[in-house]
């Protein structure tokens, strides 16, 4: 059975983090650039020493604050980062046999291994390639079969997507989800759609603290935390419950209340999609209870929609409207601009700490 | 054929071809001063033989030493950080500076009979001045830096990201140094071992200095030039013609080599 268990602190990048990865499940790192995430992986992997804190794995411990460090190569631990790291001298076989053979096993059966990944992975024909011969999702997909072979106990994903082709990202993607099943993995990424599709779990970094910490779908689905909100492509205002709405000075923000509902005074975040928000240039009269004055800072073709994005009042707030409704409201950077959302497209709901820091 | 490229101001061609001229007129001029007639007999009578073939074989086996002892050193100082390590490295670059006679007097007083471990040597029975041991060691002296400067650089411009994939793949230090770092930095370490060569071919202060001038013993095809230069101009300039083209057949191979590796892999 490996469990990671992780708590540690990295003085010098002021990243305090804890974080669990159970036996065969995925978890996604998510998080800001700069949130300190690389740095959690750089412990793990040993390239980092943390100042405080104690990092574990299966019940060995490889760092703390006391004892004695594990060497990188006697972690068990093997890093997949988005560039592959292709050793360039050896072929595409000789560099998956690498992880069998630096543990001893004879060269036949380390050969015999490695072409049974590069099989797994889809590219058994390219055994014989070197590294510049390949292109790179086939490269990425060897560094896939380099790392398993090494049959880690935990397995880190560095972005392993990010520098690959949008045409190619999601057949890389569709291989990781079958041959990550049962293992212990921590998948550091920047994609909802990776954290839907390869996390069980999903923990959120922001500013070296972890912000949130739970099952997938409902942190995708009901976040709150602006990054996960973010990610998650929905509106989120974060302050105080104030008995009919969220106050988050100076905006109030009055919605449906969710699950688990707030309690006066107590943090609560409301939430609200895009696609709920009206956009006006001048002050309209209506029933709307959520009307805030805003600038335009950005706008992003979303298909058919156009996704506007503003300030209002310190708060970043999405808005998707149609191409037309760009060209009639002369909507540009800089614009001034009304957002109305409608109280019953907002859930509001507590902003409870991370379950993972609520259990401890 | 190279694309166009941004091209260069037309004007940095003379200079260039200035260098190119004074490097390239002394050989011409020393060519033409060869004897033709009795080329062949100059270069192969007994003594330019001989120190031809002390030359080759010290010359081996400096860089032997050198790449044995030059690599850990570059390795060191290239992916440790510990304090003192510029100094360090100034001091270990000291013999690129200074002047081969220099080296020599250094060593002779470190080695020589009174020298601080020469005696210590004489009493187990060690004679190490006046020997070929001693044009090895001179050799290595003064080429050891060459070895050492280029392989830092390729080792830095390689950097550790390699090191540190393969360390997460589960290798030990000593494998990763193995198949990863050496395999990495071969073509630095293959130009660095042939300057030292190169440079222990034509090294000629630190060696008469150091080893003396015993035919057959110490006497290499440098100082054999230097020697002949006063009795028989003739041999000198055709034992000088015999060491460039020797210069030449070795670095010539390497220095493609290496250039064919940087163009085919990155």
């Amino acid at each position: 059975m490996t469990t990671l268990e992780y708590y540690a602190t990295v003085g010098a990048r002021d990243v305090s983090v804890r974080l669990t990865v159970g036996p065969g499940e995925t978890v996604a790192l998510l998080g800001p650039n700069g949130a300190g995430k690389s740095t959690v992986l750089g412990v793990i992997a040993g390239l980092l020493a943390p100042t405080a804190g104690q990092v574990t794995l299966g019940g060995r411990t490889l760092v703390s604050a006391t004892g004695p460090v594990v060497a990188p190569h006697r972690r068990d631990v093997a890093l997949l980062a988005q560039d592959p790291l292709l050793f360039p001298h050896l072929t595409a076989l000789e560099n998956v046999a690498f992880g069998p053979r630096a543990r001893g096993v004879r060269r036949p059966q380390a050969r015999a291994t490695a072409r049974l990944w590069l099989d797994r992975v889809g590219v058994a024909d390219l055994g014989d390639r070197r590294p510049h011969q390949l292109s790179g999702g086939q490269a990425q997909r060897v560094a896939v079969a380099r790392a398993l072979a090494a049959d880690p106990a935990l397995l880190l994903l560095d972005e392993p997507m990010a520098a690959l082709d949008v045409a190619v990202a999601p057949s890389v993607r569709q291989l990781l989800r079958e041959v990550l099943v049962d293992r212990s993995v921590l998948l550091v990424t920047h994609e909802p759609l990776d954290a839907l599709l390869l996390a069980d779990r999903v923990v959120v970094v922001d500013g070296g603290r972890v912000v949130e910490d739970g099952p997938t779908t409902e942190v995708l689905t009901r976040p709150r935390s602006v990054f996960a909100a973010r990610i998650a492509g929905l509106n989120l205002v974060a302050g105080t419950w104030d008995g009919s709405g969220v106050a988050a000075a100076p905006l109030v923000v009055r919605g449906m209340t969710g699950d688990p509902a707030p309690a006066r005074a107590e943090e609560a975040v409301a939430v609200f999609a895009p696609n709920a928000v009206s956009v006006f240039r001048d002050t309209p009269t209506g029933s709307p209870r959520n009307a805030f004055s805003a600038v335009v800072t950005d706008l992003e073709p979303l298909g058919d929609r156009v996704r506007v994005r503003t300030e209002a009042s310190g708060h970043r707030l999405a808005a998707d409207v149609t191409p037309a409704a760009v060209a009639d409201l002369g909507l540009g950077p800089g614009a001034t601009v009304q957002l109305m959302v409608k109280a019953t497209e907002v859930t509001i709901y507590a902003a409870s700490r991370p379950t993972a820091f609520s259990a401890r | 054929m190279r694309p166009p490229g941004v091209g260069l101001p037309r004007w940095l061609y003379l200079p260039a071809g200035l260098g190119a001229v004074f490097v390239l007129l002394p050989l011409a001029a020393m060519v033409s001063r060869v004897d033709g007639t009795h080329l062949v007999a100059l270069i192969t009578s007994p003594s330019s033989r001989e120190a031809l073939w002390l030359s080759l074989r010290t010359s081996a086996a400096s860089t032997l030493v050198c790449v044995v002892l030059g690599v850990p050193m570059a390795v060191v100082l290239a992916r440790t950080d510990f304090r003192g390590q510029a100094a360090a490295r100034s001091l270990v670059l000291l013999p690129l500076v200074v002047p081969p006679v220099v080296s020599g007097i250094a060593l002779l007083y470190t080695f020589g009979r009174r020298g601080l471990l020469g005696h210590a040597l004489h009493v187990v029975g060690v004679e190490v001045a006046f020997t070929s041991v001693a044009v090895v060691m001179a050799q290595t002296f003064v080429a050891l830096p060459f070895l050492v400067i280029s392989l830092e650089g390729a080792l830095r411009t390689a950097g550790q990201r390699y090191e540190v994939a393969a360390a997460t793949l589960g290798a030990s230090p000593s494998t990763v140094f193995r198949r990863v770092t050496l395999p990495l930095v071969l073509p630095g370490l293959v130009s660095g071992a042939v300057l030292a060569f190169a440079r222990s071919l034509g090294e000629f202060g630190a060696t008469i200095t150091f080893a003396g001038s015993l035919a057959g013993t110490t006497r290499t095809l440098p100082i054999q030039i230097y020697l002949e230069r006063f009795d028989d101009p003739d041999a000198a300039v055709a034992l000088s013609l015999l060491l460039v083209v020797v210069a030449v057949l070795v670095i010539a191979p390497a220095s493609r080599a290496t250039v064919r590796h940087r163009r085919g892999t990155r």
